[in-house]
């Protein structure tokens, strides 16, 4: 049966017009920029709530951060059917309150920050100093590091630095390493040997700004006080002194992050999702929200599902470059779409620790499937098997780098393990069936391929125009479907063929 | 490294994404591709025909029954086992001889019945089948392939692939096995292919992984010197699948057997592309040619005809 080929390029033209009259539409009405440089950042964090009700009176209190150095707040919202919402704004908290509540809860703030240079840090008293109870042989162990950095330092912020290298390069020395006994958590234990030596401190609470990222922890940072209102903030993780640049504090003063009376099993995480706008359009989005409907975007949706979409939006651009390296190239791949799923997992990973973690599993994985094919075992069984190993061999990568120290290694979980193991099956087979050089040839092309679908997937520019521009998707469905209606020679064919004009030439002369 | 892609449209090579949208997208339909892509199927489409297919000796579908796989086996001969719906010669174990207890490979190498149950056990999982379908497995007679074609083989049985497009051949090689192909002759394995003139079934040109090569490599014997007889009868009979199965671009793989004449092995939906180094010309002028023709003509009519046109001595 054949049909005509023109209604195929009418759809392939319309799907084009219409996400190019889409995306213009977008850019016109909203003001989103085409290019991701020339913009305002702003940060949408949202703090999402869990916790079992008791079936009565519930009230949750939950910290909210203000406006502070390089952020300004621009808009705060909160989700939460058929509970009274109050933002109490001398204490920087959220309250949530209901007569009768049960079982399962879930509870979502959400604030806008703008990323704004000339905002100023709001200057706040120090706490009180409490008083610090050491037992023996704590107090001593705490007593002699007193000694030791008073002769170091000159004044309350000098002697926190000393404090921090010393925590930070010496993780040995005999009396930290008896006081961890005592206080495990890094940051606890700066603010408790400070008011130790009667220095205002307090722990208190960051979120790590990183785009599209779900289900975050806080992190804690310390904050020390010199005379008066001068404060100073440090990073127990690395000593450094200063807010980290990449981090938003979430809560200032030393109180609890969350309270809930008539609940149990809270906790809460965040998610993070980072927009580039022009102040017009961050401002209008403000006034837009009750019109949602008509700002066709994913930018309506719950952040948590906004920062999935991320993800997902980014698939069809790692479909165009597969199909692009068969159709134009002529690369071949082991499994048409594995390399788009191994580069996802190198997003997670990050681009050298994914693409060393993925060579030392598989090629672990070949030695062992290669001991399984002596057994002679049912393709299904020998399958499962191989799947055990992987699981094997990414929690002995796991552990092993996190006895040496490399927390890079850990990430190795975010592989789909499935597919390794299928992938793993496959070249084993190959290895069998036709040689080595299939292998490294297949293997090799799948890693060059996830390889450039993860440069294209982590570019700027591409997460930019997918996430803020669904119009994007029809012109890269266009594309796709152009590309499979393309007939000439690939890459690969102009070298296959050579021998053929090789011989020619030869005869002509 | 790379020639020039206007070079190559020029000599009329046909290139694969070519050969997939304009040639077999619409010329096979793909309700079609079951009776080809399935070896029984094709057996059984041909079944009381006068296009004769190598014996069929059992089918295995079911795990139950490797466990009596040695019944199921010829007491005498050899025979091959192969996937039934695999492709490009993976699954397929060659026995030479039943010498019991053990099996002989082309190559010498012994393998006894479990070998053979778990080589089955493999296929019936899906191992060799596109995109991991449960399969069964096929046990066929081998092939006692002419003696003429002895000194052009090493270990394993030589077979012939001609390109049907809409019941005409255009183009033809013969396959021979070498050592590195295992005693099967599919080309990315390593076999050497051998161009063949579609209008004597003389050797034209030869070439393994992709390079021209001028003598066997195992049993050095001069490639140029091969010539198929009763060229005009298996060009027939490569013709008559067309009506058969209907399929506009189909490959044959015939294979010569010394009692039984020509028989066809298998037919190909996707028939590969390196048909045209072996021949040193490309495809597309004699697919174009056959595009224009209009009549109808018998299955010996077109082979005339293709015999008349492609000719290249
Ligand atoms: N019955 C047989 N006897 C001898 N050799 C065979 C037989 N069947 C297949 N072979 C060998 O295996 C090769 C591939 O077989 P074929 O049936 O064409 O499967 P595939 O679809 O994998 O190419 C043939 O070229 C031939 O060399
Ligand atoms: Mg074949």
């Amino acid at each position: 049966m054949q049909y005509a080929r023109w209604p195929f390029y009418a759809l392939i033209g319309v799907l084009f017009v219409t996400g190019l009259v889409m995306s213009i539409y977008r850019h016109l009405t909203f003001q989103v920029p085409f290019l991701p440089g020339e913009t305002l950042t702003t940060w949408s964090i949202e703090a999402r709530v869990e916790f079992t009700a008791d079936n009565g009176p519930v009230k949750i209190k939950l910290a909210r951060p203000s406006s502070q150095q390089g952020y300004a707040v621009l808009s705060e919202s909160s989700a939460s059917s058929g509970y009274g919402v109050a933002y109490l704004d001398n204490e920087n908290i959220l309250e949530w309150s209901i007569r009768q509540a049960q079982g399962e809860q879930t509870l979502f703030y959400r604030v806008d920050f703008l990323h704004d240079q000339l905002q100023n840090d709001i200057e706040s008293t120090p706490p009180a100093i409490p008083p610090v109870s050491l037992a023996e042989p704590y107090l001593t162990a705490a007593e002699q590091i007193n000694q030791q950095l008073l002769s170091i330092s000159a004044d309350s912020i000098s002697y926190a630095q000393q404090l921090f290298q010393l925590l930070t390069t010496q993780q040995n020395q005999q009396n930290l390493a008896l006081l961890r006994d005592e206080e495990s958590e890094p940051a606890k234990l700066a603010v408790k040997l400070l008011n130790h030596a009667g220095i205002a401190a307090s722990v208190i609470h960051a979120v790590k700004l990183e785009d599209g990222r779900r289900r975050q922890p806080l992190v804690p940072l310390v904050k020390v006080w010199q005379s008066g209102q001068n404060s100073v903030i440090f990073d127990p993780a690395t000593g450094k002194r200063g807010k980290p640049q990449d981090m938003l504090l979430w809560q200032q003063q030393d109180m609890p992050m969350l309270e809930v009376m008539g609940g149990f099993d809270s906790k809460v995480s965040f998610s993070i999702i980072k927009h580039q706008e022009t102040i017009a359009s961050a401002i209008k989005a403000q006034q837009n929200v009750q019109q949602s409907l008509v700002n066709f975007s994913i930018h309506s949706l719950p952040l948590e599902e906004q920062a999935l979409f991320k993800t997902i939006l980014l698939l069809p651009v790692g479909a165009l470059i597969v199909c692009m390296l068969r159709i134009l190239v002529g690369l071949r791949t082991s499994g048409t779409f594995m390399p788009v799923l191994i580069a996802l997992a190198f997003i997670q990973t990050s681009l050298v620790t994914g693409l060393v973690g993925f060579t030392l599993i598989v090629f672990t994985g070949l030695l062992l499937r290669s001991y399984l094919s002596h057994l002679n075992l049912l393709l299904v069984a020998r399958i499962s098997a191989v799947i055990i190993s992987v699981i094997a061999i990414i929690t002995l990568f796991s552990l092993l780098s996190y006895q040496i120290g490399l927390s890079e290694g850990l990430k190795v979980t975010f592989f789909p393990m499935i597919i390794l193991s299928w992938t793993i099956e496959r070249m084993s087979v190959l290895w069998e069936e036709e040689g080595a050089k299939e292998v490294v040839i297949q293997g090799g092309g799948s890693l060059l391929t996830a390889v450039i679908a993860y440069l294209a997937m982590t570019n700027e520019f591409i997460r930019h125009l997918t996430f803020n521009f669904l119009g994007v998707q029809l012109i890269l469905l266009a594309a796709i479907l152009a590309l499979g209606n393309y007939t000439g020679y690939r890459l690969f064919e102009l070298a296959r063929f050579k021998s053929l004009v090789e011989r020619y030439a030869g005869k002509s002369v | 490294m790379l020639v020039n892609p206007f070079k190559l449209a020029s000599l009329g090579i046909l290139g694969m994404n070519e050969r997939n949208i304009k040639y077999i997208a619409r010329y096979n339909e793909r309700k079609l591709y079951p009776l080809v892509d399935n070896k029984l199927a094709t057996k059984r489409l041909l079944e009381n025909s006068d296009i004769h297919v190598p014996e069929l000796i059992a089918t295995i579908e079911h795990q139950s029954q490797i466990n009596n796989l040695m019944t199921l086996l010829p007491s005498t001969g050899g025979f091959v086992i192969k996937p039934a719906q695999g492709s490009g010669g993976k699954g397929i174990l060659v026995i030479q001889n039943n010498a019991n207890p053990n099996f002989a490979k082309p190559n010498g190498s012994e393998l006894n019945i479990e070998h053979l149950q778990h080589h089955c056990s493999n296929i019936l999982a899906g191992l060799y089948s596109l995109g991991g379908k449960v399969d069964k497995a096929i046990i066929e007679r081998l092939i006692n392939f002419d003696q003429l074609f002895s000194d052009y083989s090493y270990e394993g049985v030589p077979d012939i692939r001609i390109i049907i497009f809409k019941g005409y051949p255009v183009m033809a090689m013969m396959r021979l096995s070498t050592e590195a192909s295992d005693g099967k002759a599919n080309l990315h394995q390593g076999a050497v292919g051998v161009g063949l003139d579609i209008a004597n079934g003389q050797a034209l040109h030869a070439v393994q992984f992709g390079k021209p090569v001028e003598y066997h490599p195992d049993t050095q014997q001069k490639l140029s010197e091969l010539k198929v007889p009763n060229w005009t009868d298996m060009l027939e009979l490569a013709a008559k699948c067309y009506e058969k199965t209907q399929l506009g671009y189909l490959g044959a793989d015939i294979v010569l057997d010394v009692e039984k004449g020509p028989l066809l092995l298998e037919l190909n939906a996707r028939p590969g592309l390196s048909i045209q180094i072996a021949n040193g010309c490309g495809l597309k002028p004699r697919l174009k040619m056959i595009e224009k023709q209009q009549q109808t003509r018998t299955a010996i009519e077109r082979v005339l005809f293709s015999q008349q046109a492609f000719s290249l001595l």
